[in-house]
Order: structure tokens, then sequence, then C-alpha cells
């Protein structure tokens, strides 16, 4: 239920301007994979390209392949709907449907390919997916109410259950804890520590600890100044990136002693 | 629909080895296929008319094919790329055409009012009235400065009631009055327009005690009625855009709360509520229904608001239109010249609208 | 709502400008709510005579006054709800082409376009609708006529002028098109970036995503909207009185030269040579359309307000 995604020489324009050059990584399946930097260095905009999410920004567009298990996301038969689907995202800021309940929120994405789906059927769906984002005990009373009723850190919880509701292989995570309290933001590490052991997540995080925290791996990515393409600094495991980077930019980001 | 010309039956290129492929329609199909569908529908309507000696009906041949596109994209679609591609193809498909037949009356209207209007609009139209005219010639003027009297005066009075309430609403209303203010003025833009001019003819008959009063002042208060709630909405939107910093810049001065909205929020929303106004204007200065009910008709020129009939340039076309005289045409002519003045008098206000925005808008440097 | 001046609290006097501006904000904010008041004042007195009116009085051949506002009720009703059953779709699917189909640069440019169609003034419509509309549709009324005749709503004989309501309803539908396409467009294009990513990142095509987000987002924007130009048609005049052939007759046939007339065409109709107590009969049918139009606008308000919980607004 995992998929190794391989990214070469990736470069990603938004029109003219070149937000990020060159990026090469390998991603293994089932790992927590952790893109850090300052911002504005183009790891977010790197993210939205592993499911072709940045077509969305008018203008963006990319040179170089990303392979998800061999397949090139960006040949010109490959169908963007069909990838969203295979890698899943969550937001920054949480974003569940305002005009739906908690239940309608996670069977959102399955409604749209599995129209006939049994009560039943669709209640166990609820349940699993609400269960593998932590969020059962606390909704399974009030699941008709409206998802925008919830506080940030279970409305964050409900995006991850309607996103891992249509069954992916890969999450990206766009900073998801930055809009949540700390407590919050313990609950979804938790349930990344948790969801590891079924999909290869990529997470984008502006928090340092929490990058060693949940990841395996980190990627460091960085800007000469503004005007100028981000790119890929370091890439290795994480505690050899926090103990022992074998770049200074990355030893001076990671220690704190940056800009 | 047997219209097909020459489907792509297989998905083209598809590397076999990429999983996330699905069957796919190569990029110019939609285009290929509905030029095909006009096309074939434009043969046999061109048939048709061959056959049966009659003209080539192109509105129905395009509108034909434009069905038959949708219907066919809708089938490849379906075939080649899967029921969920179908739909959102079919929706495509729809919504562009749904914006295409919009364009039908436009152009239309467009086209025939200037065709049609162009014959008499000349010097004449504009520099004489209809007095004493039986059959061609006459013109428009005792219209034209009657609807310029009018919708001035109802300019004149809806401005400062409208602008004020809008001032009232966005910075002192509270509590009651205000939700009142709001929910009534919402209620106002409701008012069917031929309402207003019952209203104002009501008034004004029981004022003077006259059953058969008609004259623009009455007019004027009609529009008002119509065009205060407009002016209100759109200003108040305006003053609500204007940042409470600003307000609180301007108090931390020392300056008092009524020379604060004078000289900071009115003057930094003042592009927005000149082009609310104009709009508004535009809207009311095509109203017949009212005028034709408290002004009446007159084919002599009247400068006075207060006394007599006065002809303003809606009920002039409609007037013209519905009495048509012995020489129809000369009649309709000057009903399509009317038309023709009224829409670049409503086109005008709204490109000088458009300017007024772009120029007085506050310089944010960007 | 703004903090009060910092002057005001150190000074006790209250500053005689700030007061005269104030009052003068409020008076032109009550004069607003007199100006409603005396509208439904004057209607209703001036209304008074009809309802005791003889049968004499009524044009045609009605007893009282309600069998005489009958038949125009109910013409204003179907030629509302028919232009309105045209306008809605199309509206729609303009206001989506133009908030998420058309390329962003030529958006507001489309936008100005519909936009013309709602300046253009109701009097030109009217003559439109007489001069190309309806001998335009005439010969296509004949064809629906000979091959649906058995359907009730396209019923024979055929009018021989297209001047049916049905040509009056297309035109209405013309007229309130741009006032729901600018609201929708408005409320489509104000729906929350992130709903549509989070409908796009569950592998939404276009139209789902516009299901799934956009739609529902601007459901109570959307019923407003078709409230609004509801409003609109109910209250047009000009095209209908210009345009229709009328009877005072109740009939759903769309395409006879017999048609219910409505309300507001039959006032401008006859006003202009009614005296008497026929203008007290007129006043008060307009007293009736206010009330139809009032409830309308209630009922939008109503639904709008009941969608709240789910709405984008929390």
């Amino acid at each position: 239920m995992s998929k190794r995604i391989e990214v070469n020489d990736l470069n990603v324009y938004y029109s003219s301007f070149l937000a990020v050059e060159g990026v090469s990584l390998e991603i293994e399946p089932r790992t927590v994979t952790a893109f850090i930097g300052p911002s504005g260095c183009g790891k977010s905009t790197f993210l939205r390209t592993l499911n072709r999410m940045h077509e969305v920004i008018p203008g963006a567009r990319v040179q170089g392949e990303v392979l998800i298990d061999g397949n090139n996301l960006y040949d010109s038969a490959v169908d963007p709907v069909l990838v969203r689907r295979q890698v899943g995202m969550v937001f920054q800021r949480p974003n569940p449907f305002p005009t739906m309940s908690i239940k309608e929120n996670v069977l959102a994405g399955v409604r749209l390919n599995n129209k006939r789906m049994s009560k039943a059927d669709a209640d166990d769906l609820v349940e699993k997916s609400l269960q593998g984002a932590n969020l059962w005990n606390e909704v399974k009373d009030r699941l008709d109410r409206p998802g925008s009723g919830l506080s940030g850190g279970q409305q964050q919880r409900l995006c991850i259950a309607r996103t891992i509701a249509v069954s992916p292989e890969v999450i990206l995570m766009d900073e998801p804890c930055s809009a949540l309290d700390p407590i919050s933001t313990l609950a979804i590490e938790d349930l990344i520590e948790e969801l590891k052991q079924e999909y290869t997540i990529v997470i984008v995080t502006h928090n340092m600890q929490q990058a060693s925290r949940v990841s395996d791996k980190t990627a460091f990515f960085n800007i000469a100044g503004t005007g100028k393409p981000g790119k890929l600094i370091e890439y290795d495991d994480t505690t050899t990136m926090f103990s022992n980077p074998s770049v200074k930019a990355t030893e001076d980001y990671v220690s704190g002693r940056f800009g | 629909m047997s219209v097909l010309t020459s489907p792509p039956k297989s998905p083209v290129g598809t590397p076999v080895a990429n999983s996330l492929t699905a069957g796919k329609l190569p990029r110019y199909t939609a285009v290929y296929v509905l030029i095909g569908c006009i096309a074939v529908m434009s043969l046999v309507f061109a048939m048709i008319a061959v056959a049966a000696g009659s003209d080539f009906n192109i509105v129905a041949s395009v509108f034909l094919g434009v069905v038959a596109y949708v219907v066919v994209i809708w089938v490849l679609s379906r075939a080649v790329e899967g029921p969920r591609k179908a739909s959102d193809r079919l929706v495509t498909a729809l919504v562009a055409t749904a914006f295409t037949i919009a364009l039908l009356p436009l152009i239309s209207v467009a086209y025939t009012t200037i065709v049609n209007g162009l014959p008499r609009f000349d010097i004449q139209f504009f520099s004489e009235s209809m007095r004493n005219v039986v059959g061609p010639g006459g013109g428009a003027l005792h219209a034209i400065v009657g609807t310029l009297l009018v919708t001035g005066m109802a300019t004149l009075i809806s401005v400062p009631v409208g602008l004020l309430t809008a001032i009232y609403l966005v910075e002192y209303g509270r509590g009651r009055l205000k939700h009142a203010i709001t929910f009534f003025v919402d209620v106002m833009t409701g008012i069917p327009s031929i309402v207003a001019g019952l209203f104002a003819f009501a008034l004004f008959a029981l004022i003077t005690d006259d059953p058969g009063i008609r004259f623009g002042f009455g007019g004027s208060v009609a529009l008002s009625v119509l065009m205060i709630p407009v002016v209100v909405r759109s200003s108040e939107e305006m003053l609500k855009l204007v940042p409470n910093e600003l307000r609180e810049a301007a108090y931390a001065l020392g300056v008092p709360k009524w020379l604060t909205i004078l000289k900071v929020v009115l003057p930094t929303s003042i592009a927005g509520i000149i082009t609310g106004i104009m709009i508004s204007i535009a809207r009311v200065i095509g109203e017949t229904a009212p005028l034709l009910i408290i002004a009446g008709f007159t084919t002599s020129m009247n400068y006075n608001l207060f006394a007599e009939r006065m002809m303003t340039l809606p009920v002039f076309v409609y007037t013209q239109y519905a009495n048509q005289g012995a020489d129809t045409q000369a009649y309709i002519d000057r009903a399509w010249a009317g038309a023709l003045t009224l829409i670049l008098i409503v086109a005008l206000l709204n490109v000088i609208a458009r300017i007024v925005a772009k120029v007085f808008s506050p310089k944010t440097g960007r | 709502m703004t903090s009060a001046p910092p002057a005001s609290a150190i000074t006790a006097k209250p500053r005689p400008g700030d007061r005269v501006f104030s009052t003068a904000t409020v008076v032109a904010g009550t004069l607003i709510l007199v100006t409603l008041a005396a509208v439904a004042i004057f209607l209703v007195a001036q209304s008074l005579p009809a309802f005791t009116a003889e049968s004499a009085d009524f044009k045609g051949d009605a007893d009282n006054f309600w069998q005489y506002v009958g038949p125009l009720v109910f013409g204003t009703l179907w030629a509302a709800a028919l232009a309105l059953i045209m306008a809605i779709p199309i509206a729609l699917g303009i206001a989506l082409f133009i908030s998420h189909y058309a390329p962003r640069r030529l958006a507001q440019g489309l936008g100005y376009v519909v936009d013309l169609l709602a300046a253009v003034p109701s009097v030109v419509f009217g003559l439109w609708g007489i001069s190309v509309l309806a001998p335009a549709v005439q010969p296509f009324y004949t064809t629906l006529t000979e091959w649906f005749g058995w359907f009730p709503l396209f019923a024979g004989p055929v009018s021989g002028t297209g001047r049916t309501i049905l040509t009056v309803a297309v035109v209405l539908a013309v007229m309130v098109l741009p006032i729901i396409t600018a609201l929708c467009r408005e409320v489509f294009l104000q729906t929350p970036v992130l709903h549509e990513e989070a409908a796009l990142a569950l592998g939404a095509t276009r139209w789902e995503m516009i299901k799934l987000a956009v739609l529902p987002f601007g459901r109570p924007g959307i019923i407003s909207a078709a409230m609004l130009g509801l409003g609109r048609a109910l209250g047009e005049t000009m095209v209908v009185a210009m345009v229709l052939s009328p009877a005072a007759i109740i009939s759903f046939a769309l395409l006879q030269s017999q048609n219910p007339t409505t309300i507001a065409a039959n006032i401008a109709l006859n006003f202009p040579e009614a005296h008497g107590v026929g203008v007290n009969i007129l006043i008060a049918t307009g007293l009736i359309l206010f009330v139809i139009t009032l409830a309308v606008n209630m009922i939008a308000r109503y639904i709008v307000d009941r969608r709240k919980e789910f709405s984008g607004a929390n």
C-alpha cells in the first residue's frame, strides 16, 4: 500500500520565474520524509509537484521527471486526477468542506468514484478512516454535525481521515501543524508515526524538533537570495542531518545559527 | 446521430508501463469534433435548402451542430476516458454553450438597435420636439430634456439621502435602528418600478387633490425610490472597505469623528462611491413604467419639473411604438432612434463610471 | 465598529460639528423608513375604494376585485416562473464559465460583456422582443404545436404573431440573466481556494471539484440571486406590456394568442386612460404586486438564514 518516489532533476517554474531548480531525490516506501528550510525556499512548491497540485496555480509548470514506482507523473498521457487519487495531500490550514457533515467529509473523495456504496460499507469506511486518524472517539456521537464545528486540531485530523479514506499510496503534508496548538500538534505527530506503517509520508515543516521527532529522512532546501531558485542542499537520514550534516549551511540551519 | 467524424478508437500513445495513465482523448479532439459537427449539420441543412428551394438556415445548423457536439464528445469521452471524465467534458461543453447562448440576444439587440436606429439618428432628431408633428419628421428633444431633468432631480434627492444613510450604517449605526434600516433597504431594492410610480402618483394625488396629476417632479420621486437603495448598498460596501486603521490614526491625531469621516473616510472611498452613483443613474435612466404613470407623455417641450406633463426618452420610445400614426414607418424609426440614444446614454454613463473608478482610486503605489 | 474618538473622552462638551453630522445621517436613514411606510400607507389608502367597487367599474367581466386580479396574479407568477426556469441553468453556466472555466485573462472581459445585457433599458428589450424575437420564433411555435400539440403546454391554436407568454418569458429570462449571473459569479469566485484544493487533492475532476466545493459553498448565494431575479421578473412592466397579446384568462398554454397578462403590464396599459375608481383598482393591483415581491424577498432571506450553520461563514 505504499510506493517509492523518485525525482530526477526537477525544475519548477511560475511563468518564467524559476522557483525550484535541479532537485533529485529518492523516497523509500513506508518512511516519513521531512522537508525543512527557510520560508520561500520552494519546499512547499516542490511538495505540490509530487501530486501535480501546483498546476492549480496559473502559470506553474515543471521540467524533469517524478517517478512513482517507475511511472512518470509528467508523462503526457497521465491524468492528474488519477495521480491525486494515489497521492493524497493534507494542507497547512485544515479545510473540511463547510457545507458537509463530518461523515460526508470523510466520504467525499470515495463518493466520487463509487457512487453506489451501501450504507453499511460507508459506515465501516467512516469508522475505519476516523479511527485511522485517531478522531473516532471524539466525534462518533456527532457524525452528522458540520465538520467546521470541530476544533482546529480535530479538523486537521478530519482532513487526514478524508485523505486516507480514498486509500492513497502516498500522503503529502504541507505544514500540517503550523496552524495548530502544541497539544493538537502532538496528536498529529503521533498519528504520523502510526500512518507510517501503511503509507509513504512526505511532510513539509518549519519546526526542526518536529522534523527530528517524526521523520526517518530529512531534506534541506535553501535559496541563495530573493529571486534566486530554491535548491536541495542536502538529503540524508534524519539522525545524520541533525547530528553530523555534511554541508555547512545545513549545520547552521539545524542548529539555529542561520541568517 | 450518425455524424461521427472518424472517432479515435484507441487511446493514443500510452506507454504500457505507466499505471497512472487512463484513456485520454488526443489534445484537440474537442475542437475537431465541434468543427466536424457544425460542418455536418451545415451540410444537412444545405441539402434540405437545395431540395426544398428554401434559404440556408444558418442558425439551425449551428445550433444543432453544437447539440450534436455535446452528445458526441460525451459518447467519445465515455468510451475512451470513462464516465467521470465524460461528465466533466459534458459539463465543460454545456457551460461554454450557456455562455454562447447569452451572447446571442446581446448581439441581436445591439445589431437591430443600431441598424434600425441610424436612419433617424440625425440632427433633426436632437433639435426638434414632436409638437404638431404627424407622420415623418420631428424629434426627441423634449424627451431628452425631460429625461435629463427628471433623472437629474432624482439624483439630487437620492445621493444625499443614500450617502448619508450609508455613512450612518457604517460609522454610527448600532442596535435596532441599524437593523431596521438595513432590512428595509433590502426590501426597497425589491420594489417593482411600476409600484414606485404608483406610490408617487398616490402621494401627489392626495397632496394636490388632483386625481389626474402628471408632472416631472413626481417622476423624480418615483425614480428616487428605486435609486436610493442602490446608492446605499454600493456606498456602504465602499465605506466598509476603508480600513479601520485609517480612522484610528485620525482619531489619535485628535480629529473629531465627523471630520475624520469627511476628510479621511470619504476621500478614500470616493472613487467607488461615484462609480456606484453613476451605475445607479444608468439603471434608473432607462425606467419607463413609473414615468409613464406619473410624468405622463406629451409632444411639447417642458422645462418645468413642477407643472404639466413631461416627456422622457423611454416613454418616448414606448409611445412612438404604441401609438403609431398613419405613417407607421416614421413612428417606428423614431422609436428605434430613441432606443439607440438611450443605449448610448447608458453606455456613456457606464464608461464614465469606469474611468472615474480608475482615475480617482487612491494611489496605492502598486 | 470604530472605537470612540479619544477627544470626546477628554472634552465633556459635544462638538457641534459632530452633532449636526450624526443627526443628518440619522435623519437620512430614518427618511428611508418613512418613505417605505409612506409607500405602504398611500398605496393602501388609494386602494381601499377598489375593494368595494361595483362590477361595472372593472374592465372586462369581473364581478369584484378578486375576480379581476386573479388572472393577473396568475399571469405574473407564471411568466416569472417560466423566465426563471430558463434563466437559472444558463446563468449558472455562464457564472461557472467565467469563474472556473474561462482563461483568467479573459474572465473579467467576459463578465463585462454579460453586464452589458443589464445596461439595456427594458423598453429597448420590449422593442426587440416584438420586432425581432416574436417573428423569429413564430415558425418554430407552429412546428411545436404541430408535433407536440398533444402536450397541454404546447396546445394550439398557435398564435400567428409569436406574441405569446413564452416569447415574453424568453425576453424576461434574458433580462434577469445578468443579475443572476453577476451575483453567482461573485459567490463562486469567493469559494475558498483551500476547499477547491482539498477537492482536487482527493482526485476530483474539475466538475467534481465544482460539485464538492464551489456549488455547496455558493448555494445560499445562488438562491438569493435567483430570488433577486424573480423579483425583477415579477415587477418587469414594459416587455410584457409591449410584447404580450393579453387576455383576462388563466391558461397554461404557452403558444396561443390568448395569454394571461401580468399585474405590472396591465397597469401600464390601462393607467393612462383610467379615471375615477378605475385608478384605485389599478393601484390596488399594484399593492398586490408589492405584497408578492415582498413575500419573495422574505422567503429568500429565510432560506439563506436557515442554511447558515452549513455555510462557509464559520
